[in-house]
């Protein structure tokens, strides 16, 4: 009885192949299209699945002219479509047609019907010679999982010879064969394991959602795949983490980099280090602006021009900010951070004022947008560069302390300030110095930032007091300190907001850098000795 | 013994302000309530309140001055125990609203309601007792502040370190209260409060009462601060400002003396905190963003750090322009003033107004020159900026050690 059963069912399945496939008559496309004019959903219904079944080279057409409401149907009995033009053809023969224009109804549809819709134009565009198109309507399969869609799958698979539309559609087929309920126990287990291979989180909700009534076999199969599935999820979850937090370590160093130096060399907290980083921003919204009004084919390299001078602009505000305050200050590092903190609300009221308090917009350039897949990772352009610009600053930086003579004046001078005044050594120009190239960093920063973030007058805000604790963190007169300190609390950061939440994550990481500094009051990287003060 | 001492403690300056915060207590009221509106000397409702207002905020400048005039703890997360102590006083209002909320539910404040908690948490319980609240008040923020110093001093996180973990606590405390599901009513906050005691908060006579009790709030907790700073404990506090490791070397526990003086100055900001939320209506997590912290720190520097008087003196000014500024047509300079303020206030006026009037003459003290730690002539000028200079009982103690330059200016 069951094998009777089951015979029945692969022959009736095999015809349906046979029928698909074969499927091309004339009289099966004129009487399908009738059926339009039958002003029913019912009626309509089954003229999409004729429509589709026929293989006319119309068909896509004619359906696509239904989903957006330009299929009309006139008195007659005939089928009419609209181009977006307005002309009217005849939908039969796609020639050009006279109606009165009183006479013509469009046909209407519902959900219902745009699901068909949306199914049976899956299925037509499988066969389409635009490739893109083809991944679409193979995703589209994937989705509806509509067995009329399974002759043109077949079809297409034999035809295809791009590999990685070939694998869509091959997976679109077995979306469609698991929950066809003709489909053979084999033709199942093998699409279990198509989706096991595909193994992400679309595959296993459409495993999750399977009917129950499966052979036992498929069951077990589905199980197992299942758990494979969710393995390579949380694994790729994992490497997902790191990434992000990698990113967002990145911005963090960029924007605490510059703070690091001057706090290392001078004992100065820079409050307006923040604005820095905005007044980069701002410098590429302005390079940006100009490009795109006088010479737009120079937009893609706005970047690279607004580089040097977010570096020139955040410098000199710098060099201003430590010979017109800073330099008064000396040995009253509290102090300091209050006037920092009062020229930071200057700075961002002046540019408010000028500006604006709305967000301004910065472009990205073209190799900077957009995303790539990476097993089951998805990276975006902008954040890859964003980590490259970072660590070449990084290594720039660790260079330039380490070969340059302003770099030996200013390692001596954050290990010893008075002896290396005694050993003439300029500390009041190495100051200067020091703090321009600080702002500087914090300009570079700017640039980078404003390709991920709102460009406002707040924009250094919300960098302050996460730089601040990557500082504190990592210790000061130590770039490696900071680097550490970043990528970890990036990391951490990006780890604990799965299980607390972006805010909750947040304040855990507070509490435990709070916790830390008591562990280790200098950060991690401390500086030993005599320098280093009460 | 104990009113003796407090009654000593301030000086003729001292007594001035006492006299007149006293004064105002009694007078402002009588103006308000006894004389008709149309008289020229009646003052209005408002003008009671905004000045209610500036009293809770002479208070916290208070409490701050404290311990970063006398202990050299630059704390920039002051506004949490003062948004603490205004929360648990809210807490207490909401309760008394009871049923007349908008969902009418006897329990549970509206925010409660509307989010669907299904009873109150336990943190809420016993907030409608005046007295349970107002322990609250003073507990919540003191233990923090104890818990907080406790582990910071001990483990000598001093200077700017110290300043950034202080704005990281009030950071963190501003994201949590923000969140719905704390339980304080989250970016809302707790508003639309009606009684206090019984006595409806908008009338007239609740706010005029409000202001007296501010009013000798500010002079009770100024009376206590004074008697603390001209104790045996003061001068070493003072001592711990300007040479911290020499004062530990000497055998003093430094971190006893930090921690101790570090909750007491909590919960005078709690105590202000909890008399601001009923005169201005609302307390909202914005209270606790790391930028109001940093601006009580400037009333303090206006006034003259490590003076009291000062401090209290430069909330009330910086107040009152701000109100000015912001009201008028002045308004988008004021963060241009405000910037400005706290520039030049550093630069040019390290000791702060009072320090203007002040009728001590800088003093060179030999231990700020040789430990000067650049040599380009700038020494002397800095040696009479230090503020360090404030009340220089400490000086005596540390002059019998010679500067030998092992330790640094503890700032």
């Amino acid at each position: 009885m069951r094998v009777s059963e089951r015979c029945a069912a692969v022959v009736l399945w095999l015809a349906l192949l046979l029928a698909g496939s074969l499927g091309a008559q004339a009289d099966g496309w004129e009487s399908a299209l009738t059926k339009f004019a039958g002003d029913s959903y019912n009626d309509t219904d089954a003229a999409i699945a004729g429509i589709a079944a026929s293989g006319n080279p119309l068909a896509a057409g004619v359906i696509e002219a239904l989903q957006e409401g330009r299929l009309y149907f006139g008195d007659d009995k005939r089928i009419y479509t609209r181009d977006k033009a307005g002309k009217l053809s005849d939908a039969a023969t796609g020639q050009p047609a006279e109606a009165a224009a009183t006479s013509l109804k469009p046909v209407r549809i519902n959900n219902r019907i745009r699901r068909s819709i949306e199914a049976a134009l899956g299925g037509l565009t499988l066969l389409s010679p635009d490739p893109a198109r083809r991944l679409e309507a193979a995703q589209a399969v994937f989705k509806s999982k509509d067995v009329k869609a399974l002759a043109a799958l077949e079809q297409a698979i034999g035809k295809e010879t791009d590999a990685g539309i070939k694998r869509a559609l091959e997976e679109a087929r077995a979306a469609v064969l698991l929950y066809s309920a003709n489909a053979t126990e084999g033709a199942k287990l093998e699409a279990v394991g198509q989706m096991r291979r595909r193994g992400d989180q679309d595959a296993r909700g459409l495993l999750a959602a399977l009917p129950a009534d499966q052979p036992e076999t498929v069951q077990r199969a589905v199980a197992d795949a299942m758990v494979a599935i969710d393995n390579r999820l949380a694994a790729w979850g994992v490497v997902q983490n790191l990434w992000y937090g990698l990113s967002l370590g990145s911005v963090l160093l960029l924007a605490a980099i510059g703070l690091a130096i001057t706090f290392g060399v001078m004992g100065v907290i820079n409050m307006a280090h923040g604005e820095m980083v905005m007044l980069g921003a701002y410098t590429t919204f302005l390079v940006q602006e100009l490009i795109r009004g006088s010479a737009p084919w120079l937009f893609d390299y706005s970047l690279a021009i607004a580089i040097p001078l977010a570096f020139l602009v955040a410098a000199l505000v710098g060099i201003a900010i430590e010979r017109g305050v800073i330099r008064f200050l000396y040995g009253r590092p509290l102090e300091t951070l209050l006037a920092t903190w009062g020229i930071s609300l200057i700075l961002q009221q002046a540019v408010r004022t000028s500006f604006g308090p709305t967000n301004r917009e910065v472009g990205a350039p073209h190799f900077m947008a957009g995303a790539f897949e990476l097993g089951g990772l998805t990276i975006t352009w902008n954040r890859l560069w964003i980590i490259v610009f970072a660590g070449i600053i990084f290594v720039l930086l660790l260079a330039a302390l380490r070969f340059t003579t302003l770099g030996l004046h200013m390692r001596a001078v954050t290990q010893n300030r008075r002896m290396s005044s005694a050993m003439a050594i300029p500390t009041g120009r190495i100051d200067a110095l020091t703090f321009a190239l600080g702002s500087g960093i914090a300009g570079l920063a700017g640039v980078a930032l404003s390709q991920i973030d709102n460009v406002s007058p707040n924009l250094g805000q919300g960098y302050i007091i996460d730089s601040f604790l990557v500082v504190v963190f990592g210790g000061v007169g130590n770039l490696w300190g900071t680097l550490v300190g970043a990528l970890s609390l990036g990391v951490a950061n990006k780890f604990l907001e799965p299980y607390a939440g972006a805010v909750l994550g947040k304040i855990l990481l507070l509490v435990i850098v709070i916790l830390f500094i008591q562990k280790r009051p200098r950060g991690l990287f401390a500086l030993k000795g005599r320098a280093v003060e009460a | 013994m104990i009113t003796r001492r407090l009654l000593e403690a301030p000086d003729g300056r001292g007594r001035i302000f006492l006299g007149l915060l006293l004064a105002l207590a009694v007078v402002v009221p009588v103006l308000n309530l006894a004389l008709p509106p149309a008289s020229p000397l009646h003052v209005p409702t408002s003008t009671v309140a905004l000045w209610g207002k500036y009293l809770c905020y002479a208070l916290l400048a208070l409490s701050l001055d404290l311990v970063w005039g006398y202990c050299g703890i630059l704390s920039l997360g002051h506004g949490a125990f003062f948004a603490l102590g205004g929360y648990a006083m809210g807490m207490y209002l909401m309760r008394q609203i009871g049923s007349r909320g908008v969902y009418a539910h006897p329990v549970l404040p509206d925010f409660m309601v509307f989010l669907n908690w299904p009873e109150l948490p336990f943190y809420w319980w016993g907030f409608n007792w005046f007295g349970y609240a107002l322990a609250m008040v003073f507990l919540v923020p003191g233990a923090l502040a104890f818990v907080f110093g406790w582990f910071a001093f001990r483990s000598r996180v001093t200077g700017v370190y110290l300043s950034i973990i202080t704005q990281a606590l009030t950071y963190a405390l501003m994201l949590g209260f923000f969140r719905n599901n704390f339980g304080f009513g989250g970016n809302n906050g707790l508003t639309d409060f009606k009684d206090i005691l019984g006595f409806n908060v908008q009338s007239a006579p609740t706010r005029a009462a409000l202001f007296a009790l501010s009013a000798l709030a500010l002079a009770g907790s100024y009376l206590i601060a004074q008697a603390v700073v001209r104790s045996k404990a003061g001068k070493i506090l003072v001592a711990v400002r300007d040479q911290e490791s020499r004062t530990r070397f000497l055998g003093y526990r430094v971190e006893n003396y930090k921690t101790f003086v570090f909750t007491l100055s909590a919960a005078m900001a709690a105590l202000a905190g909890a008399l601001y939320v009923p005169q201005v209506g609302i307390i909202n997590p914005s209270e606790f963003a790391p930028a109001n912290s940093i601006e009580v720190v400037i009333w303090v520097a206006v006034g003259g750090r490590g003076t009291l008087l000062g401090a209290a003196l430069g909330a009330v000014l910086v107040n009152f322009a701000k109100t000015t500024f912001t009201t008028g047509l002045l308004a988008p300079y004021w963060l241009f003033a405000l910037g400005g303020l706290f520039v030049l206030v550093t630069i040019f006026l390290p000791k702060g107004i009072l320090g203007l009037v002040g009728k001590r003459p800088p003093r060179a003290s030999p231990a700020a020159d040789t430990q000067t730690p650049r040599m380009n002539g700038q020494g002397a000028r800095r040696g009479a900026g230090r503020v360090g200079d404030g009340p220089g009982d400490a000086r005596a103690l540390l002059r019998q050690t010679p500067a030998t330059g092992i330790a640094q200016p503890a700032e």
